[in-house]
Protein backbone atom coordinates (compact mmCIF):
# COMPACT_ATOMS: atom_id res chain seq x y z
CA UNK A 1 0.00 0.00 0.00
CA UNK A 2 2.84 2.32 0.72
CA UNK A 3 4.20 3.67 -2.51
CA UNK A 4 7.34 2.20 -3.81
CA UNK A 5 9.16 5.43 -4.44
CA UNK A 6 12.69 5.68 -3.38
CA UNK A 7 12.12 8.57 -1.02
CA UNK A 8 9.86 8.70 1.97
CA UNK A 9 6.31 9.13 0.77
CA UNK A 10 3.35 8.60 3.03
CA UNK A 11 0.68 9.78 0.60
CA UNK A 12 -1.42 6.72 0.96
CA UNK A 13 -4.64 8.30 2.16
CA UNK A 14 -7.35 8.71 -0.45
CA UNK A 15 -7.61 12.44 0.20
CA UNK A 16 -4.03 13.03 -0.78
CA UNK A 17 -2.27 13.14 2.52
CA UNK A 18 -0.03 15.89 3.72
CA UNK A 19 2.58 17.56 1.64
CA UNK A 20 5.73 15.64 2.11
CA UNK A 21 8.17 17.84 0.33
CA UNK A 22 10.71 18.50 2.96
CA UNK A 23 13.01 21.26 1.93
CA UNK A 24 16.43 19.87 2.40
CA UNK A 25 19.24 22.26 2.99
CA UNK A 26 17.97 25.46 1.42
CA UNK A 27 20.84 27.37 2.84
CA UNK A 28 21.31 28.92 6.20
CA UNK A 29 18.56 30.70 7.97
CA UNK A 30 19.28 33.09 10.79
CA UNK A 31 19.14 30.48 13.49
CA UNK A 32 20.90 27.55 12.03
CA UNK A 33 19.67 24.73 14.20
CA UNK A 34 19.70 22.35 11.25
CA UNK A 35 23.40 22.74 10.75
CA UNK A 36 24.98 19.87 12.55
CA UNK A 37 28.40 20.15 11.01
CA UNK A 38 30.01 22.47 13.44
CA UNK A 39 28.51 21.31 16.69
CA UNK A 40 29.11 18.01 18.29
CA UNK A 41 26.39 16.25 20.14
CA UNK A 42 27.40 17.22 23.62
CA UNK A 43 25.40 20.38 23.91
CA UNK A 44 21.88 19.94 25.18
CA UNK A 45 20.27 21.80 22.31
CA UNK A 46 21.99 19.70 19.74
CA UNK A 47 21.15 16.52 21.60
CA UNK A 48 17.54 17.48 21.66
CA UNK A 49 17.68 18.24 17.94
CA UNK A 50 19.30 14.95 17.11
CA UNK A 51 16.89 13.00 19.25
CA UNK A 52 14.00 14.77 17.56
CA UNK A 53 15.38 13.87 14.19
CA UNK A 54 15.79 10.21 15.08
CA UNK A 55 12.29 10.11 16.45
CA UNK A 56 11.01 11.73 13.27
CA UNK A 57 12.67 9.15 11.09
CA UNK A 58 11.36 6.41 13.30
CA UNK A 59 7.89 7.80 13.15
CA UNK A 60 7.96 8.13 9.41
CA UNK A 61 8.95 4.48 9.17
CA UNK A 62 6.26 3.56 11.69
CA UNK A 63 3.71 5.59 9.72
CA UNK A 64 4.44 3.64 6.60
CA UNK A 65 3.87 0.40 8.43
CA UNK A 66 0.90 1.62 10.39
CA UNK A 67 -0.98 2.91 7.38
CA UNK A 68 -0.83 -0.60 6.00
CA UNK A 69 -2.50 -2.11 8.99
CA UNK A 70 -4.83 0.82 9.41
CA UNK A 71 -6.40 0.46 6.00
CA UNK A 72 -6.66 -3.21 6.67
CA UNK A 73 -8.48 -2.62 9.90
CA UNK A 74 -10.83 -0.01 8.63
CA UNK A 75 -13.11 -2.56 7.16
CA UNK A 76 -13.34 -4.35 10.43
CA UNK A 77 -14.67 -3.52 13.80
CA UNK A 78 -11.18 -3.53 15.25
CA UNK A 79 -10.24 -0.18 13.75
CA UNK A 80 -12.68 1.81 15.82
CA UNK A 81 -11.17 0.64 19.06
CA UNK A 82 -7.92 2.30 18.14
CA UNK A 83 -9.17 5.87 17.91
CA UNK A 84 -7.55 6.79 21.16
CA UNK A 85 -4.68 4.51 20.41
CA UNK A 86 -2.93 4.09 17.14
CA UNK A 87 -5.19 6.02 14.79
CA UNK A 88 -5.45 9.08 16.97
CA UNK A 89 -1.76 9.19 17.48
CA UNK A 90 -1.11 8.79 13.79
CA UNK A 91 -3.23 11.77 12.94
CA UNK A 92 -1.77 13.87 15.70
CA UNK A 93 1.74 13.06 14.55
CA UNK A 94 0.99 13.85 10.97
CA UNK A 95 -0.59 17.15 11.91
CA UNK A 96 2.48 17.99 13.94
CA UNK A 97 4.82 17.08 11.13
CA UNK A 98 2.90 19.05 8.58
CA UNK A 99 2.69 22.06 10.84
CA UNK A 100 6.40 21.93 11.48
CA UNK A 101 7.18 21.74 7.81
CA UNK A 102 4.93 24.66 7.01
CA UNK A 103 6.51 26.74 9.76
CA UNK A 104 10.03 25.97 8.64
CA UNK A 105 9.11 26.74 5.05
CA UNK A 106 7.71 30.11 6.05
CA UNK A 107 10.73 30.79 8.21
CA UNK A 108 13.15 29.93 5.45
CA UNK A 109 11.23 32.16 3.09
CA UNK A 110 10.95 35.29 5.19
CA UNK A 111 13.80 35.20 7.64
CA UNK A 112 16.32 34.04 5.10
CA UNK A 113 19.37 36.18 5.37
CA UNK A 114 20.74 34.61 2.24
CA UNK A 115 18.86 37.29 0.36
CA UNK A 116 21.41 39.76 1.65
CA UNK A 117 24.42 37.54 1.20
CA UNK A 118 25.52 38.75 -2.25
CA UNK A 119 25.72 42.31 -1.01
CA UNK A 120 28.30 41.39 1.57
CA UNK A 121 30.62 39.67 -0.82
CA UNK A 122 33.57 41.99 -0.59
CA UNK A 123 37.27 41.89 0.11
CA UNK A 124 38.99 44.23 2.57
CA UNK A 125 41.00 45.77 -0.25
CA UNK A 126 37.83 46.67 -2.10
CA UNK A 127 36.34 48.30 0.98
CA UNK A 128 39.46 50.34 1.53
CA UNK A 129 39.55 51.45 -2.09
CA UNK A 130 35.93 52.44 -2.02
CA UNK A 131 36.42 54.43 1.15
CA UNK A 132 39.19 56.42 -0.46
CA UNK A 133 37.28 56.85 -3.70
CA UNK A 134 34.30 58.25 -1.86
CA UNK A 135 36.30 61.40 -1.31
CA UNK A 136 37.42 61.79 -4.91
CA UNK A 137 34.84 63.22 -7.28
CA UNK A 138 34.97 61.97 -10.86
CA UNK A 139 34.30 64.51 -13.55
CA UNK A 140 32.85 62.20 -16.15
CA UNK A 141 29.20 63.13 -16.30
CA UNK A 142 28.21 62.20 -19.81
CA UNK A 143 28.45 58.50 -19.24
CA UNK A 144 26.92 56.64 -16.28
CA UNK A 145 29.48 56.18 -13.56
CA UNK A 146 29.88 52.82 -11.97
CA UNK A 147 28.45 52.59 -8.48
CA UNK A 148 29.22 49.53 -6.43
CA UNK A 149 26.21 47.81 -4.89
CA UNK A 150 27.51 46.71 -1.58
CA UNK A 151 26.16 46.97 1.95
CA UNK A 152 29.06 45.98 4.18
CA UNK A 153 30.94 49.26 3.93
CA UNK A 154 27.89 51.49 4.40
CA UNK A 155 26.70 49.51 7.42
CA UNK A 156 30.08 49.64 9.10
CA UNK A 157 30.30 53.35 8.42
CA UNK A 158 26.87 53.95 9.95
CA UNK A 159 27.88 52.04 13.08
CA UNK A 160 31.14 53.94 13.26
CA UNK A 161 29.21 57.18 13.00
CA UNK A 162 26.98 56.01 15.85
CA UNK A 163 30.04 55.34 18.00
CA UNK A 164 31.55 58.73 17.20
CA UNK A 165 28.25 60.43 17.93
CA UNK A 166 28.01 58.70 21.30
CA UNK A 167 31.45 59.93 22.14
CA UNK A 168 30.53 63.47 21.21
CA UNK A 169 27.30 63.38 23.16
CA UNK A 170 28.89 62.01 26.27
CA UNK A 171 31.80 64.41 26.34
CA UNK A 172 29.59 67.41 25.87
CA UNK A 173 27.13 66.37 28.54
CA UNK A 174 24.11 66.34 26.29
CA UNK A 175 20.99 65.43 28.18
CA UNK A 176 18.33 63.66 26.23
CA UNK A 177 14.92 64.07 27.67
CA UNK A 178 12.90 61.44 25.86
CA UNK A 179 14.92 58.40 25.10
CA UNK A 180 18.44 57.30 25.61
CA UNK A 181 21.74 58.46 24.23
CA UNK A 182 22.20 55.21 22.37
CA UNK A 183 18.71 55.20 20.96
CA UNK A 184 19.06 58.74 19.70
CA UNK A 185 22.41 58.09 18.08
CA UNK A 186 21.28 54.92 16.36
CA UNK A 187 18.00 56.46 15.32
CA UNK A 188 19.65 59.52 13.84
CA UNK A 189 22.30 57.69 11.86
CA UNK A 190 20.19 54.87 10.56
CA UNK A 191 17.30 57.21 9.98
CA UNK A 192 19.48 59.45 7.88
CA UNK A 193 20.99 56.63 5.89
CA UNK A 194 17.76 54.79 5.16
CA UNK A 195 15.45 57.79 5.02
CA UNK A 196 17.48 60.05 2.82
CA UNK A 197 18.39 57.16 0.53
CA UNK A 198 14.73 56.32 0.08
CA UNK A 199 13.84 59.94 -0.47
CA UNK A 200 16.52 60.53 -3.08
CA UNK A 201 15.60 57.24 -4.73
CA UNK A 202 12.02 58.43 -4.92
CA UNK A 203 13.13 61.72 -6.43
CA UNK A 204 15.33 59.82 -8.86
CA UNK A 205 12.35 57.77 -9.86
CA UNK A 206 10.41 60.96 -10.52
CA UNK A 207 13.28 62.47 -12.46
CA UNK A 208 14.00 59.32 -14.47
CA UNK A 209 17.46 58.76 -13.14
CA UNK A 210 19.11 55.41 -13.72
CA UNK A 211 19.93 54.37 -10.21
CA UNK A 212 18.74 51.46 -8.11
CA UNK A 213 17.87 51.52 -4.43
CA UNK A 214 20.88 49.39 -3.58
CA UNK A 215 23.20 51.74 -5.41
CA UNK A 216 21.68 54.72 -3.66
CA UNK A 217 22.10 53.09 -0.26
CA UNK A 218 25.67 52.23 -1.09
CA UNK A 219 26.48 55.70 -2.44
CA UNK A 220 25.06 57.54 0.54
CA UNK A 221 26.60 55.08 2.95
CA UNK A 222 30.06 55.65 1.60
CA UNK A 223 29.35 59.37 1.62
CA UNK A 224 29.15 59.13 5.40
CA UNK A 225 32.88 58.43 5.50
CA UNK A 226 33.58 62.13 5.20
CA UNK A 227 31.15 62.81 8.04
CA UNK A 228 32.89 60.27 10.25
CA UNK A 229 36.28 61.83 9.66
CA UNK A 230 35.12 65.40 10.25
CA UNK A 231 33.18 64.55 13.40
CA UNK A 232 35.98 62.44 14.81
CA UNK A 233 38.41 65.30 14.45
CA UNK A 234 36.16 68.11 15.61
CA UNK A 235 34.71 66.33 18.62
CA UNK A 236 38.21 66.17 20.01
CA UNK A 237 39.72 69.39 18.78
CA UNK A 238 37.39 72.21 19.62
CA UNK A 239 37.93 74.96 17.11
CA UNK A 240 34.93 76.29 15.32
CA UNK A 241 36.92 77.64 12.39
CA UNK A 242 38.55 74.24 11.95
CA UNK A 243 35.14 72.69 11.80
CA UNK A 244 33.95 75.08 9.12
CA UNK A 245 37.02 74.48 6.99
CA UNK A 246 36.67 70.71 7.31
CA UNK A 247 32.94 70.96 6.67
CA UNK A 248 33.53 72.73 3.41
CA UNK A 249 36.48 70.68 2.23
CA UNK A 250 35.75 67.14 3.29
CA UNK A 251 31.99 67.43 3.32
CA UNK A 252 32.13 69.18 0.00
CA UNK A 253 34.33 66.54 -1.60
CA UNK A 254 32.14 63.64 -0.59
CA UNK A 255 29.03 65.54 -1.65
CA UNK A 256 30.58 66.32 -5.01
CA UNK A 257 31.39 62.67 -5.53
CA UNK A 258 27.80 61.62 -4.87
CA UNK A 259 26.40 64.46 -6.92
CA UNK A 260 28.62 63.67 -9.90
CA UNK A 261 27.62 60.02 -9.80
CA UNK A 262 23.95 60.93 -9.84
CA UNK A 263 24.32 63.61 -12.53
CA UNK A 264 26.02 61.09 -14.78
CA UNK A 265 22.89 58.96 -14.57
CA UNK A 266 20.29 61.65 -15.20
CA UNK A 267 19.28 63.45 -18.37
CA UNK A 268 17.93 66.95 -18.52
CA UNK A 269 18.92 70.12 -16.76
CA UNK A 270 16.01 70.44 -14.35
CA UNK A 271 16.03 66.85 -13.08
CA UNK A 272 19.76 67.09 -12.52
CA UNK A 273 19.35 70.30 -10.63
CA UNK A 274 16.58 68.97 -8.44
CA UNK A 275 18.36 65.78 -7.52
CA UNK A 276 21.72 67.27 -6.89
CA UNK A 277 20.47 70.29 -5.05
CA UNK A 278 18.44 68.16 -2.67
CA UNK A 279 21.22 65.67 -2.05
CA UNK A 280 23.87 68.33 -1.55
CA UNK A 281 21.71 70.32 0.82
CA UNK A 282 20.72 67.31 2.90
CA UNK A 283 24.23 65.92 3.11
CA UNK A 284 25.94 69.15 4.08
CA UNK A 285 23.21 70.17 6.49
CA UNK A 286 23.34 66.78 8.19
CA UNK A 287 26.99 67.30 9.00
CA UNK A 288 26.25 70.75 10.33
CA UNK A 289 23.41 69.39 12.41
CA UNK A 290 25.48 66.58 13.85
CA UNK A 291 28.16 68.94 14.94
CA UNK A 292 25.99 71.54 16.57
CA UNK A 293 23.17 69.48 17.99
CA UNK A 294 25.28 66.89 19.73
CA UNK A 295 28.29 68.79 20.76
CA UNK A 296 27.58 71.74 22.89
CA UNK A 297 30.74 73.16 24.21
CA UNK A 298 30.26 74.40 27.68
CA UNK A 299 32.52 76.93 29.31
CA UNK A 300 34.78 75.33 31.83
CA UNK A 301 34.34 71.71 30.98
CA UNK A 302 35.92 70.24 27.91
CA UNK A 303 35.99 66.50 28.47
CA UNK A 304 35.87 63.86 31.15
CA UNK A 305 39.41 64.57 32.27
CA UNK A 306 37.97 66.92 34.80
CA UNK A 307 36.25 65.33 37.76
CA UNK A 308 33.12 66.47 39.50
CA UNK A 309 34.91 69.21 41.45
CA UNK A 310 33.87 71.94 39.05
CA UNK A 311 31.12 74.52 39.08
CA UNK A 312 27.85 73.07 37.92
CA UNK A 313 27.54 73.09 34.16
CA UNK A 314 24.73 74.64 32.28
CA UNK A 315 22.81 71.68 31.02
CA UNK A 316 20.34 72.32 28.30
CA UNK A 317 17.80 69.61 27.77
CA UNK A 318 16.90 69.05 24.19
CA UNK A 319 13.96 67.40 22.59
CA UNK A 320 16.18 66.26 19.80
CA UNK A 321 13.90 64.10 17.65
CA UNK A 322 11.40 66.93 17.36
CA UNK A 323 14.07 69.45 16.49
CA UNK A 324 15.65 67.11 13.99
CA UNK A 325 12.58 66.30 11.97
CA UNK A 326 11.31 69.84 12.08
CA UNK A 327 14.62 71.24 10.90
CA UNK A 328 15.00 68.72 8.12
CA UNK A 329 11.46 69.20 6.97
CA UNK A 330 11.85 72.95 6.94
CA UNK A 331 15.03 72.73 4.90
CA UNK A 332 13.47 70.30 2.49
CA UNK A 333 10.52 72.53 1.84
CA UNK A 334 12.75 75.55 1.37
CA UNK A 335 15.00 73.79 -1.09
CA UNK A 336 12.16 72.37 -3.06
CA UNK A 337 10.48 75.73 -3.44
CA UNK A 338 13.76 77.30 -4.46
CA UNK A 339 14.55 74.64 -7.02
CA UNK A 340 11.05 74.33 -8.33
CA UNK A 341 10.77 77.94 -9.34
CA UNK B 1 4.45 -4.84 15.26
CA UNK B 2 3.17 -5.35 11.73
CA UNK B 3 3.82 -9.06 11.84
CA UNK B 4 1.69 -9.54 14.96
CA UNK B 5 -1.22 -7.75 13.34
CA UNK B 6 -1.02 -9.66 10.08
CA UNK B 7 -1.21 -12.92 11.91
CA UNK B 8 -4.16 -11.89 14.08
CA UNK B 9 -6.13 -10.14 11.32
CA UNK B 10 -8.50 -12.91 10.23
CA UNK B 11 -9.10 -13.91 13.83
CA UNK B 12 -11.40 -11.89 16.02
CA UNK B 13 -9.92 -13.72 18.92
CA UNK B 14 -6.93 -11.46 18.70
CA UNK B 15 -8.94 -8.49 19.94
CA UNK B 16 -6.91 -8.11 23.03
CA UNK B 17 -3.73 -8.03 21.01
CA UNK B 18 -4.69 -5.18 18.75
CA UNK B 19 -4.32 -2.19 21.04
CA UNK B 20 -0.64 -2.04 20.42
CA UNK B 21 0.04 1.11 22.26
CA UNK B 22 -0.62 -0.15 25.74
CA UNK B 23 -0.09 -3.90 25.74
CA UNK B 24 2.94 -4.65 23.65
CA UNK B 25 5.97 -2.82 24.93
CA UNK B 26 8.25 -1.06 22.49
CA UNK B 27 11.07 -3.34 21.58
CA UNK B 28 14.49 -2.76 20.31
CA UNK B 29 16.97 -0.01 20.91
CA UNK B 30 17.00 3.54 19.78
CA UNK B 31 20.40 3.71 18.22
CA UNK B 32 21.54 7.29 18.12
CA UNK B 33 24.85 7.84 16.32
CA UNK B 34 26.18 9.74 19.31
CA UNK B 35 26.68 7.34 22.18
CA UNK B 36 23.62 6.28 24.09
CA UNK B 37 25.28 7.10 27.38
CA UNK B 38 24.95 10.82 26.82
CA UNK B 39 21.33 10.37 25.88
CA UNK B 40 20.72 8.55 29.12
CA UNK B 41 22.39 11.43 30.91
CA UNK B 42 19.93 13.89 29.42
CA UNK B 43 17.02 11.95 30.71
CA UNK B 44 18.48 11.26 34.10
CA UNK B 45 19.33 14.89 34.81
CA UNK B 46 15.74 15.41 35.82
CA UNK B 47 16.20 13.20 38.82
CA UNK B 48 19.47 14.48 40.13
CA UNK B 49 19.54 17.01 42.93
CA UNK B 50 19.54 20.67 41.98
CA UNK B 51 22.94 21.19 43.55
CA UNK B 52 24.50 18.80 41.02
CA UNK B 53 22.96 20.59 38.09
CA UNK B 54 24.01 23.99 39.31
CA UNK B 55 27.53 22.83 40.10
CA UNK B 56 27.88 21.22 36.71
CA UNK B 57 26.75 24.34 34.92
CA UNK B 58 28.97 26.54 37.07
CA UNK B 59 31.94 24.33 36.33
CA UNK B 60 31.28 24.59 32.63
CA UNK B 61 31.01 28.35 32.89
CA UNK B 62 34.17 28.54 34.95
CA UNK B 63 36.10 26.45 32.46
CA UNK B 64 35.09 28.81 29.70
CA UNK B 65 36.22 31.79 31.73
CA UNK B 66 39.63 30.17 31.96
CA UNK B 67 39.64 29.69 28.22
CA UNK B 68 38.97 33.37 27.71
CA UNK B 69 41.73 34.37 30.08
CA UNK B 70 44.25 32.31 28.16
CA UNK B 71 42.97 32.42 24.61
CA UNK B 72 44.47 29.50 22.79
CA UNK B 73 42.94 28.16 19.67
CA UNK B 74 40.84 25.54 21.37
CA UNK B 75 37.42 24.60 20.23
CA UNK B 76 36.01 23.91 23.67
CA UNK B 77 34.28 27.27 23.83
CA UNK B 78 32.64 26.62 20.51
CA UNK B 79 31.62 23.06 21.14
CA UNK B 80 29.86 23.32 24.46
CA UNK B 81 28.34 26.71 24.06
CA UNK B 82 26.04 28.11 26.69
CA UNK B 83 24.68 31.55 27.39
CA UNK B 84 24.89 31.57 31.19
CA UNK B 85 28.29 33.18 31.27
CA UNK B 86 27.41 36.01 28.87
CA UNK B 87 24.22 36.71 30.83
CA UNK B 88 26.11 36.86 34.09
CA UNK B 89 28.77 39.15 32.68
CA UNK B 90 26.26 41.38 30.95
CA UNK B 91 24.14 41.85 34.06
CA UNK B 92 27.20 42.50 36.23
CA UNK B 93 28.56 45.06 33.81
CA UNK B 94 25.20 46.78 33.41
CA UNK B 95 24.65 46.95 37.16
CA UNK B 96 28.08 48.39 37.76
CA UNK B 97 27.74 50.93 35.01
CA UNK B 98 24.39 51.98 36.31
CA UNK B 99 25.22 52.93 39.83
CA UNK B 100 26.76 56.12 38.58
CA UNK B 101 25.16 59.52 38.83
CA UNK B 102 22.52 59.28 41.49
CA UNK B 103 21.54 62.93 41.55
CA UNK B 104 20.43 63.47 37.98
CA UNK B 105 17.42 61.34 37.29
CA UNK B 106 17.81 61.28 33.53
CA UNK B 107 21.12 59.50 33.51
CA UNK B 108 20.31 56.75 35.93
CA UNK B 109 17.49 54.85 34.36
CA UNK B 110 18.58 54.19 30.81
CA UNK B 111 22.08 53.05 31.72
CA UNK B 112 21.16 49.49 32.59
CA UNK B 113 18.90 49.03 29.62
CA UNK B 114 21.39 50.74 27.32
CA UNK B 115 24.22 48.43 28.26
CA UNK B 116 22.06 45.36 28.04
CA UNK B 117 20.70 46.32 24.65
CA UNK B 118 24.09 47.34 23.31
CA UNK B 119 25.67 44.04 24.30
CA UNK B 120 22.98 41.75 23.03
CA UNK B 121 22.04 43.58 19.87
CA UNK B 122 25.66 44.27 19.11
CA UNK B 123 26.40 40.56 19.41
CA UNK B 124 23.46 39.70 17.19
CA UNK B 125 24.58 42.14 14.54
CA UNK B 126 28.17 40.91 14.60
CA UNK B 127 26.95 37.33 14.29
CA UNK B 128 24.73 38.21 11.36
CA UNK B 129 27.62 40.03 9.75
CA UNK B 130 29.96 37.10 10.10
CA UNK B 131 27.34 34.73 8.75
CA UNK B 132 26.69 36.99 5.79
CA UNK B 133 30.39 37.13 5.07
CA UNK B 134 30.40 33.38 4.73
CA UNK B 135 31.32 32.15 8.17
CA UNK B 136 30.79 28.59 9.29
CA UNK B 137 30.01 29.33 12.89
CA UNK B 138 26.49 28.97 14.12
CA UNK B 139 24.38 31.71 15.64
CA UNK B 140 24.48 30.74 19.29
CA UNK B 141 28.11 29.76 19.23
CA UNK B 142 29.01 33.23 18.08
CA UNK B 143 26.81 34.81 20.74
CA UNK B 144 28.51 32.63 23.32
CA UNK B 145 32.03 33.62 22.24
CA UNK B 146 31.27 37.33 22.10
CA UNK B 147 29.57 37.22 25.48
CA UNK B 148 32.39 35.39 27.21
CA UNK B 149 35.00 37.73 25.77
CA UNK B 150 33.38 40.63 27.63
CA UNK B 151 35.02 39.25 30.76
CA UNK B 152 38.26 41.29 30.55
CA UNK B 153 36.14 44.42 30.24
CA UNK B 154 34.14 43.47 33.33
CA UNK B 155 37.39 43.00 35.23
CA UNK B 156 38.50 46.41 33.97
CA UNK B 157 35.24 47.90 35.21
CA UNK B 158 35.86 46.54 38.69
CA UNK B 159 39.39 47.92 38.64
CA UNK B 160 38.15 51.30 37.43
CA UNK B 161 35.64 51.54 40.21
CA UNK B 162 38.31 50.73 42.76
CA UNK B 163 40.61 53.35 41.26
CA UNK B 164 37.79 55.90 41.30
CA UNK B 165 37.34 55.26 45.01
CA UNK B 166 40.81 56.58 45.49
CA UNK B 167 40.18 59.82 43.66
CA UNK B 168 39.35 61.09 40.22
CA UNK B 169 42.20 63.23 39.08
CA UNK B 170 44.46 63.07 36.11
CA UNK B 171 46.51 60.16 37.43
CA UNK B 172 43.48 58.02 37.99
CA UNK B 173 42.31 58.83 34.50
CA UNK B 174 45.58 57.68 33.00
CA UNK B 175 45.50 54.47 35.01
CA UNK B 176 41.93 53.82 33.96
CA UNK B 177 42.77 54.58 30.36
CA UNK B 178 45.60 52.08 30.39
CA UNK B 179 43.54 49.39 32.09
CA UNK B 180 40.59 49.83 29.77
CA UNK B 181 42.77 49.90 26.67
CA UNK B 182 44.57 46.74 27.72
CA UNK B 183 41.39 44.85 28.52
CA UNK B 184 39.64 46.00 25.37
CA UNK B 185 42.52 44.78 23.21
CA UNK B 186 42.53 41.54 25.16
CA UNK B 187 38.81 41.08 24.51
CA UNK B 188 39.20 41.76 20.83
CA UNK B 189 42.17 39.45 20.54
CA UNK B 190 40.43 36.67 22.48
CA UNK B 191 37.28 36.77 20.42
CA UNK B 192 39.28 36.97 17.20
CA UNK B 193 41.14 33.82 18.21
CA UNK B 194 37.85 31.98 18.32
CA UNK B 195 35.89 33.65 15.57
CA UNK B 196 38.45 34.21 12.88
CA UNK B 197 38.99 30.54 12.26
CA UNK B 198 35.53 30.23 10.91
CA UNK B 199 36.11 32.76 8.15
CA UNK B 200 37.86 32.51 4.83
CA UNK B 201 41.40 33.70 5.30
CA UNK B 202 41.33 36.92 3.34
CA UNK B 203 38.20 38.27 4.99
CA UNK B 204 39.28 38.14 8.58
CA UNK B 205 39.67 41.91 8.72
CA UNK B 206 36.06 42.38 7.67
CA UNK B 207 34.89 40.32 10.64
CA UNK B 208 37.35 41.75 13.14
CA UNK B 209 36.39 45.38 12.57
CA UNK B 210 32.82 45.16 13.95
CA UNK B 211 34.12 43.19 16.93
CA UNK B 212 36.70 45.92 17.51
CA UNK B 213 34.01 48.59 17.29
CA UNK B 214 31.75 46.66 19.67
CA UNK B 215 34.35 46.26 22.39
CA UNK B 216 35.54 49.80 21.79
CA UNK B 217 32.07 51.17 22.54
CA UNK B 218 31.82 49.07 25.70
CA UNK B 219 35.32 50.04 26.78
CA UNK B 220 34.57 53.69 26.16
CA UNK B 221 31.39 53.43 28.26
CA UNK B 222 33.52 52.01 31.08
CA UNK B 223 36.13 54.71 30.73
CA UNK B 224 33.66 57.58 30.82
CA UNK B 225 31.92 56.17 33.84
CA UNK B 226 32.18 58.74 36.53
CA UNK B 227 30.81 58.51 39.97
CA UNK B 228 29.40 61.66 41.41
CA UNK B 229 29.88 61.97 45.14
Amino acid sequence: MASSDGNKNTNTEPWGGFDDNIIQGTGSAVIDMENMDDTSGSSFEDMGEMHQRMKEEEEVAAEAEATEEETGEDGEFLGMKGIKGQLGRQVADEVWQAGKRQASKAFNLYANIDILRPYFDVEPIQVRNRLIESMIPIRMINFPQKIAGELYGPMMLVFTLVAILLHGMKTSGTVIREGTLMGTAIGTCFGYWLGVSSFIYFLAYLCNAQITMLQMLSLLGYGLFGHCVVLFVTYNVHFHSLFYILWLVIGGLSTLRMVAAIISRTVGQTPRLILCGTLAALHMLFLLYLHFAYHKIVEGILDTLEGPNLPPIQRVARDLPVVATAAVNAMNVTVKTLMGS
Amino acid sequence: MAEVDESSKPMFAGLSDVSISTDIPVEGEINVPVGTSSQDDEYSTLDEPVKDTILRDLTAVGKKFVHVMYPKKSSALLRDWDLWGPLLLCVTLALMLQGGSVDSKEDEGPQFAEVFVIIWFGSVIITLNSKLLGGTISFFQSLCVLGYCIMPLTVAMIVCRLVLLGGSGKVSFIIRLLVVTASFSWSTFASTAFLADSQPTNRKALVVYPVFLFYFVIGWMILTFSQST
